[in-house]
């Protein structure tokens, strides 16, 4: 496309989105009878003292399963295109380039790194577990909870992460956080009837034992995330580390 | 709105441009990854913890690693071609 003919095609295209958005802005009426109602219902009806968590997992927790099935289905993608193909070979884990050794991280990165990867799990779990009181919860949680890995790639310990995180392991739990989440609105929908419906103790608003089913759904939607991320992580690093052959 | 709210909306005006303007995607994932920074303060602000939380994650970690990623992987074939 020459470039009078792309200037033409936005400026039309961004005088269009301009309209409808003016159009849209000056639409808005002040009206907060939804935050108000989500606000006085939340602590009542299901002892969860984050509003977002509540409308996130229980009052649109359909919209979050078909949301965590397109971060599975992304996750699949990068998968499948990534694949290792029939005709090639993987090589040792190392870059090859010739008269470019990667070198070693230096001392400093290593401990600042390694001293990172408890808080970092510590401060995930936190994040998960407390979707239901305060900000945060199983997807915030769940990149946390990935980044472990990725200090431990950071210190240089390939090895390492291969060990602690070996693909089946994030294969399966990415697995079960997404089936987890179905299952526990399937168990809803036999004890109580309907798809997603609350079926576990409600606990006391501020515990972290509180939310009934919400909490639940938080530890799926965490295990899912977390992972995902690391499979792709894993993927991404063995593209870039493993060498492969064409046979 | 507030001072405070007015400044940080105007710097994710600028920074964004700043995104925009960036053509080498090695800089292109640190810009965005502060941008991403700045992106989870408005949010912050503008009293959305949960989504500051969720941005912060994403645009601030998680994109700029994949960009890396993404990049050391095409240089790596380039490289051996």
């Amino acid at each position: 496309m020459k470039p009078a003919a792309r200037l033409t095609l936005f400026g039309v295209a961004a005088v269009t989105f301009a309209v409808i958005v003016g159009s849209a802005v000056a639409d808005i009426r002040p009206n907060d009878w939804y935050a108000d109602f989500v606000n006085r219902v939340t602590v009542p009806e299901r002892q969860i003292t984050d509003a977002v968590t509540a409308v996130n997992f229980d009052i649109r927790g359909f919209d979050t399963l078909g949301e965590e099935f397109i971060m599975f289905a992304s996750v699949l993608g990068v998968a499948l295109l990534l694949r290792r193909h029939r005709d090639e070979r993987d090589g040792p884990p190392r870059d090859r380039a010739q008269g470019r050794d990667i070198p070693p991280p230096s001392d400093a990165v290593r401990i600042l790194t390694v001293a990172l990867v408890g808080p970092v799990v510590l401060f995930g779990i936190y994040v998960v577990a407390h979707g239901q009181v305060t900000p945060g919860g199983g997807f915030q949680g769940g990149v946390v909870l990935a980044t472990a890995p990725l200090l431990i790639y950071l210190a240089g310990e390939y090895q390492s992460l291969c060990r602690l995180a070996p693909r089946w392991l994030m294969e399966s739990a990415e697995a079960l956080g997404a089936g987890g989440y179905a299952i526990v609105g399937a168990i809803g929908m036999l004890r109580a009837e309907r798809f997603l419906e609350n079926w576990m103790p409600l606990g006391r608003a501020g515990d972290v034992f509180s939310g009934g089913s919400v909490a639940l759904i938080d530890w799926t939607v965490g295990l899912e995330v977390a992972g995902g991320f690391i499979l792709l992580l894993l993927i991404f690093l063995e593209e870039t580390l493993v060498r492969r052959d064409p046979a | 709105m507030n001072g405070l709210q007015i400044l940080i909306l105007l710097m994710v005006a600028g920074f964004g441009l700043a995104v925009v303007l960036t053509r080498d995607p090695l800089h292109l994932a640190v810009v965005a990854s502060f941008y991403g920074i700045l992106l989870g303060v408005m949010f912050f602000l503008f009293q959305a913890p949960d989504v500051a939380l969720s941005q912060i994650t994403i645009g601030a970690l998680a994109l700029p690693l994949m960009v890396l990623l993404a990049l050391a992987k095409i240089r790596r074939t380039e490289r051996s071609r």
